[in-house]
Protein backbone atom coordinates (compact mmCIF):
# COMPACT_ATOMS: atom_id res chain seq x y z
CA UNK A 1 0.00 0.00 0.00
CA UNK A 2 1.27 3.40 -0.84
CA UNK A 3 0.32 6.65 0.73
CA UNK A 4 0.00 8.12 -2.75
CA UNK A 5 -3.23 8.96 -4.45
CA UNK A 6 -5.32 6.15 -5.85
CA UNK A 7 -6.21 5.63 -9.47
CA UNK A 8 -9.85 6.44 -10.22
CA UNK A 9 -12.07 3.95 -12.06
CA UNK A 10 -14.97 4.90 -14.36
CA UNK A 11 -17.37 2.23 -15.60
CA UNK A 12 -19.12 3.20 -18.83
CA UNK A 13 -22.04 1.08 -19.99
CA UNK A 14 -24.96 1.45 -22.39
CA UNK A 15 -27.14 0.92 -19.37
CA UNK A 16 -27.23 2.93 -16.14
CA UNK A 17 -28.19 -0.07 -13.98
CA UNK A 18 -25.42 -2.20 -15.51
CA UNK A 19 -22.75 0.43 -14.80
CA UNK A 20 -23.98 0.94 -11.24
CA UNK A 21 -24.31 -2.77 -10.47
CA UNK A 22 -20.86 -3.55 -11.79
CA UNK A 23 -19.46 -0.70 -9.68
CA UNK A 24 -21.17 -2.18 -6.60
CA UNK A 25 -19.93 -5.66 -7.43
CA UNK A 26 -16.35 -4.51 -7.95
CA UNK A 27 -16.31 -2.49 -4.73
CA UNK A 28 -17.88 -5.37 -2.83
CA UNK A 29 -15.24 -7.80 -4.07
CA UNK A 30 -12.37 -5.42 -3.35
CA UNK A 31 -12.41 -6.61 0.27
CA UNK A 32 -13.39 -4.60 3.31
CA UNK A 33 -12.56 -1.03 4.04
CA UNK A 34 -12.26 1.90 1.69
CA UNK A 35 -11.77 1.19 -1.99
CA UNK A 36 -10.32 3.33 -4.74
CA UNK A 37 -12.80 5.88 -6.10
CA UNK A 38 -15.23 4.27 -8.55
CA UNK A 39 -17.93 6.03 -10.58
CA UNK A 40 -20.58 4.63 -12.88
CA UNK A 41 -21.51 6.41 -16.12
CA UNK A 42 -24.22 4.39 -17.81
CA UNK A 43 -27.12 5.16 -20.09
CA UNK A 44 -28.38 8.54 -21.22
CA UNK A 45 -29.21 11.42 -18.85
CA UNK A 46 -32.89 10.65 -19.49
CA UNK A 47 -32.37 7.12 -18.19
CA UNK A 48 -32.47 5.35 -21.55
CA UNK A 49 -29.93 3.05 -23.17
CA UNK A 50 -26.95 4.85 -24.65
CA UNK A 51 -23.89 6.82 -23.68
CA UNK A 52 -23.50 10.36 -22.43
CA UNK A 53 -20.22 12.21 -22.88
CA UNK A 54 -21.25 14.63 -20.16
CA UNK A 55 -21.91 11.86 -17.64
CA UNK A 56 -18.58 10.26 -18.50
CA UNK A 57 -16.69 13.54 -18.09
CA UNK A 58 -18.45 14.19 -14.79
CA UNK A 59 -17.71 10.66 -13.52
CA UNK A 60 -14.05 10.97 -14.49
CA UNK A 61 -13.72 14.31 -12.70
CA UNK A 62 -15.34 12.86 -9.60
CA UNK A 63 -12.80 10.03 -9.26
CA UNK A 64 -9.70 11.95 -10.36
CA UNK A 65 -7.18 12.12 -7.50
CA UNK A 66 -4.28 13.04 -9.74
CA UNK A 67 -3.04 9.47 -10.21
CA UNK A 68 -4.86 8.82 -13.46
CA UNK A 69 -8.31 7.56 -14.34
CA UNK A 70 -8.96 4.14 -15.88
CA UNK A 71 -12.11 3.97 -18.00
CA UNK A 72 -13.69 0.59 -18.67
CA UNK A 73 -16.40 0.34 -21.31
CA UNK A 74 -18.86 -2.25 -22.52
CA UNK A 75 -19.66 -1.87 -26.23
CA UNK A 76 -20.68 0.24 -29.19
CA UNK A 77 -21.16 3.89 -28.35
CA UNK A 78 -19.53 3.43 -24.93
CA UNK A 79 -16.25 2.53 -26.65
CA UNK A 80 -16.54 5.17 -29.37
CA UNK A 81 -17.58 7.97 -27.04
CA UNK A 82 -14.63 7.47 -24.70
CA UNK A 83 -12.24 7.14 -27.65
CA UNK A 84 -13.48 10.36 -29.20
CA UNK A 85 -13.26 12.16 -25.85
CA UNK A 86 -9.66 11.03 -25.41
CA UNK A 87 -8.89 12.19 -28.96
CA UNK A 88 -10.15 15.65 -28.11
CA UNK A 89 -7.65 15.95 -25.29
CA UNK A 90 -9.34 18.31 -22.84
CA UNK A 91 -12.58 16.53 -21.98
CA UNK A 92 -11.14 14.01 -19.54
CA UNK A 93 -8.68 14.54 -16.66
CA UNK A 94 -5.00 14.25 -17.44
CA UNK A 95 -3.82 10.67 -17.19
CA UNK A 96 -7.14 9.19 -18.30
CA UNK A 97 -6.94 5.92 -20.19
CA UNK A 98 -9.37 3.70 -21.99
CA UNK A 99 -8.58 0.25 -20.66
CA UNK A 100 -9.09 -2.68 -23.01
CA UNK A 101 -10.73 -5.25 -20.75
CA UNK A 102 -13.86 -7.37 -20.28
CA UNK A 103 -16.35 -5.13 -18.48
CA UNK A 104 -17.28 -7.08 -15.37
CA UNK A 105 -14.14 -9.10 -14.72
CA UNK A 106 -11.93 -6.17 -15.72
CA UNK A 107 -13.78 -3.83 -13.37
CA UNK A 108 -13.21 -6.16 -10.42
CA UNK A 109 -9.50 -6.51 -11.25
CA UNK A 110 -9.14 -2.75 -11.74
CA UNK A 111 -10.85 -1.79 -8.50
CA UNK A 112 -8.95 -4.38 -6.46
CA UNK A 113 -5.63 -3.25 -7.94
CA UNK A 114 -6.36 0.46 -7.57
CA UNK A 115 -7.58 -0.05 -3.99
CA UNK A 116 -4.30 -1.82 -3.18
CA UNK A 117 -2.43 1.26 -4.35
CA UNK A 118 -1.46 0.09 -7.84
CA UNK A 119 -0.57 2.80 -10.32
CA UNK A 120 -2.43 3.37 -13.59
CA UNK A 121 -0.18 0.93 -15.49
CA UNK A 122 -0.78 -1.78 -12.89
CA UNK A 123 -4.53 -1.15 -12.95
CA UNK A 124 -4.58 -1.33 -16.73
CA UNK A 125 -2.52 -4.53 -16.79
CA UNK A 126 -4.70 -6.22 -14.17
CA UNK A 127 -7.90 -5.32 -15.99
CA UNK A 128 -6.58 -6.45 -19.37
CA UNK A 129 -5.33 -9.73 -17.90
CA UNK A 130 -8.96 -10.53 -17.13
CA UNK A 131 -9.27 -11.45 -20.83
CA UNK A 132 -7.19 -14.51 -20.02
CA UNK A 133 -9.51 -15.76 -17.33
CA UNK A 134 -11.01 -18.84 -19.02
CA UNK A 135 -14.16 -20.36 -17.62
CA UNK A 136 -13.75 -23.75 -19.19
CA UNK B 1 -15.30 31.32 -50.80
CA UNK B 2 -17.28 29.60 -48.05
CA UNK B 3 -17.56 31.62 -44.85
CA UNK B 4 -18.78 30.79 -41.36
CA UNK B 5 -22.31 31.70 -42.33
CA UNK B 6 -22.25 29.18 -45.17
CA UNK B 7 -21.24 26.44 -42.74
CA UNK B 8 -23.92 27.56 -40.32
CA UNK B 9 -26.51 27.29 -43.12
CA UNK B 10 -25.16 23.84 -44.03
CA UNK B 11 -25.70 22.61 -40.46
CA UNK B 12 -29.19 24.15 -40.39
CA UNK B 13 -30.04 22.44 -43.68
CA UNK B 14 -28.67 19.15 -42.33
CA UNK B 15 -30.84 19.47 -39.22
CA UNK B 16 -33.91 20.07 -41.38
CA UNK B 17 -33.16 17.08 -43.64
CA UNK B 18 -32.45 14.78 -40.70
CA UNK B 19 -35.65 15.89 -39.03
CA UNK B 20 -37.68 15.33 -42.20
CA UNK B 21 -36.15 11.86 -42.69
CA UNK B 22 -36.02 10.86 -39.01
CA UNK B 23 -38.79 8.27 -39.28
CA UNK B 24 -37.17 6.78 -42.36
CA UNK B 25 -33.78 6.55 -40.60
CA UNK B 26 -35.36 4.85 -37.60
CA UNK B 27 -37.24 2.46 -39.88
CA UNK B 28 -33.96 1.45 -41.55
CA UNK B 29 -32.37 1.11 -38.12
CA UNK B 30 -35.17 -1.10 -36.82
CA UNK B 31 -34.39 -3.59 -39.59
CA UNK B 32 -30.73 -4.09 -38.68
CA UNK B 33 -30.03 -1.96 -35.61
CA UNK B 34 -31.71 -0.77 -32.45
CA UNK B 35 -34.31 1.57 -33.95
CA UNK B 36 -32.99 4.82 -32.56
CA UNK B 37 -30.94 6.36 -35.36
CA UNK B 38 -33.59 8.83 -36.53
CA UNK B 39 -34.45 10.15 -33.10
CA UNK B 40 -30.79 10.22 -32.03
CA UNK B 41 -29.72 12.20 -35.09
CA UNK B 42 -32.69 14.52 -34.83
CA UNK B 43 -31.88 15.29 -31.20
CA UNK B 44 -28.20 15.78 -32.02
CA UNK B 45 -28.73 18.17 -34.91
CA UNK B 46 -31.38 20.10 -32.99
CA UNK B 47 -28.71 20.68 -30.33
CA UNK B 48 -26.25 21.71 -33.05
CA UNK B 49 -28.55 24.40 -34.47
CA UNK B 50 -29.43 25.61 -30.97
CA UNK B 51 -25.74 25.96 -30.02
CA UNK B 52 -24.85 27.66 -33.32
CA UNK B 53 -27.79 30.04 -32.96
CA UNK B 54 -26.88 31.00 -29.42
CA UNK B 55 -23.38 32.17 -30.23
CA UNK B 56 -22.54 31.88 -33.94
CA UNK B 57 -18.83 30.99 -34.35
CA UNK B 58 -16.76 33.30 -36.52
CA UNK B 59 -14.91 30.79 -38.70
CA UNK B 60 -15.91 27.73 -40.76
CA UNK B 61 -13.64 25.54 -38.64
CA UNK B 62 -15.20 26.74 -35.41
CA UNK B 63 -18.72 26.07 -36.72
CA UNK B 64 -17.86 22.44 -37.43
CA UNK B 65 -15.91 21.94 -34.19
CA UNK B 66 -18.85 23.25 -32.15
CA UNK B 67 -21.29 21.12 -34.14
CA UNK B 68 -19.15 18.04 -33.61
CA UNK B 69 -18.90 18.61 -29.89
CA UNK B 70 -22.68 18.98 -29.64
CA UNK B 71 -23.22 15.70 -31.48
CA UNK B 72 -20.83 13.83 -29.20
CA UNK B 73 -22.56 15.11 -26.10
CA UNK B 74 -26.19 14.80 -27.17
CA UNK B 75 -26.73 11.93 -29.61
CA UNK B 76 -26.34 9.10 -27.10
CA UNK B 77 -25.62 6.36 -29.64
CA UNK B 78 -22.53 5.39 -31.63
CA UNK B 79 -23.44 7.91 -34.32
CA UNK B 80 -22.67 10.70 -31.81
CA UNK B 81 -18.93 10.11 -31.53
CA UNK B 82 -18.72 9.06 -35.19
CA UNK B 83 -20.43 12.15 -36.64
CA UNK B 84 -18.92 14.29 -33.90
CA UNK B 85 -15.44 13.14 -34.88
CA UNK B 86 -16.23 13.68 -38.57
CA UNK B 87 -17.27 17.31 -38.08
CA UNK B 88 -14.72 18.14 -35.42
CA UNK B 89 -11.79 16.72 -37.36
CA UNK B 90 -12.98 18.39 -40.56
CA UNK B 91 -13.33 21.66 -38.66
CA UNK B 92 -9.87 21.39 -37.13
CA UNK B 93 -8.39 20.68 -40.56
CA UNK B 94 -9.91 23.95 -41.80
CA UNK B 95 -7.91 25.83 -39.17
CA UNK B 96 -8.97 29.35 -38.27
CA UNK B 97 -9.37 30.84 -41.74
CA UNK B 98 -12.36 33.18 -41.97
CA UNK B 99 -13.38 31.63 -45.31
CA UNK B 100 -12.28 28.54 -47.22
CA UNK B 101 -12.45 27.30 -50.80
CA UNK B 102 -14.49 24.24 -51.81
CA UNK B 103 -11.15 22.53 -52.49
CA UNK B 104 -10.02 23.18 -48.92
CA UNK B 105 -13.32 21.80 -47.65
CA UNK B 106 -12.87 18.69 -49.81
CA UNK B 107 -9.43 18.11 -48.36
CA UNK B 108 -10.58 18.73 -44.78
CA UNK B 109 -13.56 16.43 -45.18
CA UNK B 110 -11.17 13.76 -46.43
CA UNK B 111 -9.25 14.09 -43.16
CA UNK B 112 -12.52 13.96 -41.21
CA UNK B 113 -13.61 10.78 -42.97
CA UNK B 114 -10.22 9.20 -42.33
CA UNK B 115 -10.56 9.83 -38.60
CA UNK B 116 -14.04 8.28 -38.60
CA UNK B 117 -12.51 5.18 -40.20
CA UNK B 118 -9.81 5.15 -37.55
CA UNK B 119 -12.25 5.62 -34.66
CA UNK B 120 -14.66 2.92 -35.75
CA UNK B 121 -12.11 0.60 -37.32
CA UNK B 122 -14.30 0.16 -40.40
CA UNK B 123 -13.41 0.28 -44.06
CA UNK B 124 -15.17 0.52 -47.40
CA UNK B 125 -17.61 -2.35 -47.92
CA UNK B 126 -18.36 -2.94 -44.23
CA UNK B 127 -21.89 -1.51 -44.65
CA UNK B 128 -21.32 1.65 -42.63
CA UNK B 129 -21.49 5.41 -43.05
CA UNK B 130 -18.05 5.20 -44.69
CA UNK B 131 -19.64 3.63 -47.76
CA UNK B 132 -21.36 6.97 -48.37
CA UNK B 133 -18.66 9.28 -46.99
CA UNK B 134 -15.60 7.88 -48.77
CA UNK B 135 -16.99 8.34 -52.31
CA UNK B 136 -18.53 11.68 -51.30
CA UNK B 137 -15.24 13.08 -50.01
CA UNK B 138 -13.57 12.01 -53.22
CA UNK B 139 -16.26 13.54 -55.46
CA UNK B 140 -16.29 16.75 -53.45
CA UNK B 141 -13.16 17.75 -55.38
CA UNK B 142 -15.42 17.95 -58.46
CA UNK B 143 -18.54 19.65 -57.08
CA UNK B 144 -21.01 19.59 -54.18
CA UNK B 145 -23.61 18.06 -56.48
CA UNK B 146 -21.21 15.28 -57.51
CA UNK B 147 -20.52 14.60 -53.83
CA UNK B 148 -24.23 14.35 -53.13
CA UNK B 149 -24.73 11.89 -55.97
CA UNK B 150 -21.73 9.84 -54.87
CA UNK B 151 -23.02 9.67 -51.29
CA UNK B 152 -26.49 8.60 -52.41
CA UNK B 153 -25.05 5.94 -54.71
CA UNK B 154 -22.76 4.81 -51.90
CA UNK B 155 -25.67 4.52 -49.46
CA UNK B 156 -27.71 2.55 -52.00
CA UNK B 157 -24.74 0.24 -52.57
CA UNK B 158 -24.89 -0.83 -48.90
CA UNK B 159 -28.17 -2.73 -49.53
CA UNK B 160 -26.57 -5.98 -50.73
CA UNK B 161 -23.64 -5.74 -48.30
CA UNK B 162 -23.24 -7.85 -45.17
CA UNK B 163 -22.54 -5.72 -42.10
CA UNK B 164 -19.12 -6.22 -40.56
CA UNK B 165 -19.20 -3.47 -37.91
CA UNK B 166 -21.51 -2.49 -35.09
CA UNK B 167 -24.66 -4.14 -33.87
CA UNK B 168 -25.82 -5.04 -37.38
CA UNK B 169 -22.80 -7.32 -37.75
CA UNK B 170 -24.32 -9.71 -35.18
CA UNK B 171 -27.06 -10.39 -37.72
CA UNK B 172 -24.58 -11.87 -40.20
CA UNK B 173 -26.25 -12.65 -43.52
CA UNK B 174 -29.58 -11.32 -42.27
CA UNK B 175 -28.13 -7.81 -42.56
CA UNK B 176 -28.11 -8.25 -46.35
CA UNK B 177 -30.96 -6.55 -48.22
CA UNK B 178 -31.27 -3.46 -46.02
CA UNK B 179 -29.82 -0.01 -46.58
CA UNK B 180 -27.44 1.01 -43.82
CA UNK B 181 -28.99 3.80 -41.73
CA UNK B 182 -25.61 5.44 -41.08
CA UNK B 183 -24.83 5.55 -44.80
CA UNK B 184 -28.28 7.04 -45.36
CA UNK B 185 -27.77 9.80 -42.77
CA UNK B 186 -24.32 10.51 -44.20
CA UNK B 187 -25.92 10.99 -47.60
CA UNK B 188 -28.34 13.46 -46.00
CA UNK B 189 -25.45 15.45 -44.55
CA UNK B 190 -23.82 15.69 -47.98
CA UNK B 191 -27.18 16.47 -49.63
CA UNK B 192 -27.56 19.37 -47.19
CA UNK B 193 -24.18 20.67 -48.31
CA UNK B 194 -25.21 20.50 -51.98
CA UNK B 195 -28.50 22.20 -51.18
CA UNK B 196 -26.70 25.00 -49.32
CA UNK B 197 -24.20 25.41 -52.16
CA UNK B 198 -26.94 25.48 -54.81
CA UNK B 199 -28.77 28.24 -52.94
CA UNK B 200 -25.87 30.65 -53.00
CA UNK B 201 -24.24 29.43 -56.17
CA UNK B 202 -20.98 28.30 -54.55
CA UNK B 203 -21.43 24.64 -55.38
CA UNK B 204 -19.30 24.36 -58.47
Amino acid sequence: MSDGNQVGIVLVSHSGPVAESVAELAKGLAAGGATAPVAAAGGTPAGGLGTSAEQIAEAARSVDRGAGVALLVDLGSAVLTVKSMLAEGDELPEGSRLVDAPFVEGAVAAVVTASAGGDIAAVEAAASEAYGYRKL
Amino acid sequence: MLDADFFHRWMTAAAALVSREADHLTELDSAIGDADHGSNMERGFAAVTAALGKEPPQTPGAVLVLAGRQLISTVGGASGPLYGTLLRRTGKSLGDASAVTPEQLAEALGAGVASVAQLGGAQAGDKTMLDALLPAAEALGTSFEAAKEAAEAGALATVPMQARKGRASYLGERSIGHKDPGAMSSALLVAALAETGAKDGSGA
